[in-house]
């Protein structure tokens, strides 16, 4: 360990005047750069959220959140009624998708193979896997898929849900690993079998923590574009077939219309994105009350 | 809940579970069953990762064939004479990502610090929050107001720091355009600097929490102030975590692809002036692959092969640095 305070007096010094001038200046000055670095993050956030609300709150309506969305882009008027069906159809169908499998991954990685090589190869993964562009996912969801079946929602959500898989893993195994043992070996000691042990004593225990990270999960690919630009193309009226013909989500419309230069789909524009971000948010907040609940009940 | 367990693991240690498990016939096909049905959620990743490389690889064949090494090497992207290049566009990857990295940095330790060091207790849930919710803005988002509010008030912003530094040597050209636009490597560098804060910051706090109270307390009660104990004792202990941190802040940067594409403004060239317009290889791709077929989309293909590899070598380096890290902490 380097030696501190090398101006140290020779008798030890209790009281921080002692700490000379120069130094406790120096270290107030790195407690204000501290501070103002969180100051920093939370510019773009204030700003951000606060467009968002003032210039999408006038949109917002019951005909803009089901009207269709107008042919012609440039004109104006309500419609994002396609994009907030597609939205939920293909965020929720991607979570039925990855939730499932990734819980059961959760578990192999805690309760099987914890220390294996194979489950810590598979973990190593998984982390990596997390850091996989989204657009590679659109890329991979095209080449694999859409070439061969045509866009659809279904596209959308397999992409969507191969960028929720490796988190809910993480999370999962995350969350097992704070399940007392006690509470195994007593299933154990009751006649349990290891599956039932699992399904009926560990994952209950575990549940407000997994279902915690999934909405996480859900709230981050609610608002992904860029894997479904070329998986799921866009259409002007709602399309409840997920497994047939293009779609829509509010993501894209917002690229799509923000790019226009007209003031009618920059507002509708402004309108999803509050939207979204509505969505989004809650998701994220019930997710963060979850995981305080579980924190509170495990004492981590 | 508590007694009930205690009573129950009491008596001498029971036998191994799986031993017991074993003699007692009924249910042991549930148990396999269950056990292959895990198997195959934790295979899962590593199916996918290889139909990744593999399906994107082989549609992107055809414009690695035509290209060779220039396909990497030149910069000479000209899709309608069959001509691509893309050095130009990974230029401007690395460009916007370094910005970012030098901007959300030093924020992202601030903030951790700030967490882990500074607030109060009941301060620390807020704020962990708080950036939570900075990283659940949808890119989308992020891309319609920087397009929409933050290009236009830039070129001004930008002209007046150009005009300050304009005799400088090196930053004279750095803070320079070729014109200087609002849309421009500048401006995807500070958005994307903006969407990588959180999971840096999430990334360097897990490593300061690590660190030893035992260690800090020493370093105080020698008379350091508190500047002075993290500089002993926080940010030796987690230089392999905070290198880690922005390794995995480089490769989200790197991959990050919708807000970008709105505000770099579409025109690949190569060149030290900071504000100028550029490209980046995921905006190509969403911005050109609607118009795209044959060879040239094999080309935009190949591009998301080179971001996939490139991320994928980058989170594996970080991975395994927070790995060995942890290692060492639990043998210590």
């Amino acid at each position: 360990m380097s030696v501190v305070g090398m101006g140290a007096p020779s008798r030890p010094s209790i009281t921080r005047s002692n700490a000379g001038g120069w130094r406790s200046a120096k270290s107030a000055i790195a407690t204000g750069l501290i501070i103002a670095s969180l100051v920093i993050a939370m510019i773009p956030l204030v700003l951000i959220v606060g467009y968002v609300i003032v210039r999408g709150i006038d949109s917002i309506s019951w005909t803009f959140l089901t009207e269709d969305i107008p042919i012609l882009t440039r004109s104006d008027g309500p419609g994002m009624g396609p994009a907030v069906v597609g939205t939920l159809m293909i965020t929720g169908a991607a979570t039925v998708m990855a939730v499932p499998l990734g819980v059961l991954g959760g578990i192999y990685l805690n309760e099987y193979s914890a220390r294996t090589v194979l489950g810590r190869f598979v973990r190593f993964l998984a982390e990596v896997m997390t850091g996989v562009p989204s657009i590679v996912m659109g890329l991979f969801i095209y080449s694999i898929w859409v070439l061969r079946f045509g866009v659809s929602g279904f596209a959308g959500a397999l992409a969507l849900g191969c960028l929720m898989l490796p988190v809910v893993i993480r999370t999962t195994e995350e969350m097992l690993k704070l399940v007392d043992a006690d509470l195994r070996q007593s299933a154990y000691a009751l006649g349990g079998r290891k599956a039932g042990t699992i399904l009926r004593v560990v994952l209950p225990a575990a549940a407000p923590g997994i279902v915690s990270g999934a909405l996480l999960a859900v709230a981050r690919a609610a608002g992904e574009t860029a894997p479904l630009l070329f998986t799921i193309l866009t259409v002007n009226e709602t399309n409840t077939n997920l497994f047939h013909g293009p779609n829509t989500t509010l993501s894209v419309q917002i690229f799509r219309n923000a790019q226009q230069v007209f003031p009618g789909p920059q507002e509708r524009a402004w309108g999803a994105a509050l939207t979204l971000i509505a969505i989004v948010f809650v998701f994220t907040l019930l997710s963060r009350g979850l995981s305080a609940l579980f924190a509170r009940k495990h004492r981590v | 809940m508590a007694i009930d367990t205690e009573l129950l693991s009491a008596p001498p240690p029971a036998p191994a579970p799986e031993h017991l498990g074993d003699q007692r016939p009924p249910g042991r096909g549930v148990d396999r069953a269950f056990r292959i049905l895990a198997f195959a959620g934790g295979l899962a990743v590593l199916v996918i990762l290889v139909l990744i490389a593999y399906s994107t690889i082989s549609k992107a064949w055809p414009a690695f064939q035509d290209e060779g090494l220039s396909y990497l090497t030149s910069d000479n992207w000209d899709p309608a004479h069959q001509a691509f290049g893309t050095l130009a566009f990974s230029f401007g990857t690395l460009v916007i990502s370094l910005i970012a990295l030098v901007v959300a940095v030093p924020v992202s330790i601030g903030i951790a610090l700030f967490i882990t060091e500074v607030a109060p207790k009941w301060m620390r849930r807020p704020v962990v929050t708080m950036i939570d919710l900075l990283a659940a803005v949808p890119s989308v988002v992020y891309g319609l107001w920087a397009l929409l509010v933050l290009v236009p008030a830039l070129p001004g912003f930008y002209q007046s720091w150009h005009d300050l530094f304009a005799g400088v040597p090196v930053l004279g050209t750095l803070f320079d355009g070729n014109p200087i636009a609002g849309k421009a490597f500048m401006t995807a560098g500070i958005v994307l600097a903006i969407m990588i804060i959180p999971i840096v910051t999430a990334v360097t706090r897990e490593t300061f929490a690590t660190v030893p109270q035992s260690q800090k307390d020493a370093a105080l009660a020698m008379g350091a102030t508190r500047w002075e104990m993290i500089r002993a004792a926080v940010f030796p202990h987690s230089r392999s975590g905070m290198t880690a941190g922005i390794l995995i802040g480089l490769g989200r940067a790197m991959g990050e692809t919708i807000a970008v594409a709105l505000v770099i403004g579409s025109s690949p060239q190569i060149t030290a002036k900071l504000f100028s317009s550029g490209d980046a290889l995921p905006a190509v791709i969403v911005n050109q692959f609607g118009e795209s077929t044959d060879t040239y989309q094999a080309a935009l293909i190949g591009m998301g092969v080179v971001l996939f590899f490139l991320t994928l070598v980058i989170g594996m380096i970080a991975r395994a640095i927070l790995a060995r890290s942890e290692k060492k902490l639990g043998a210590a």
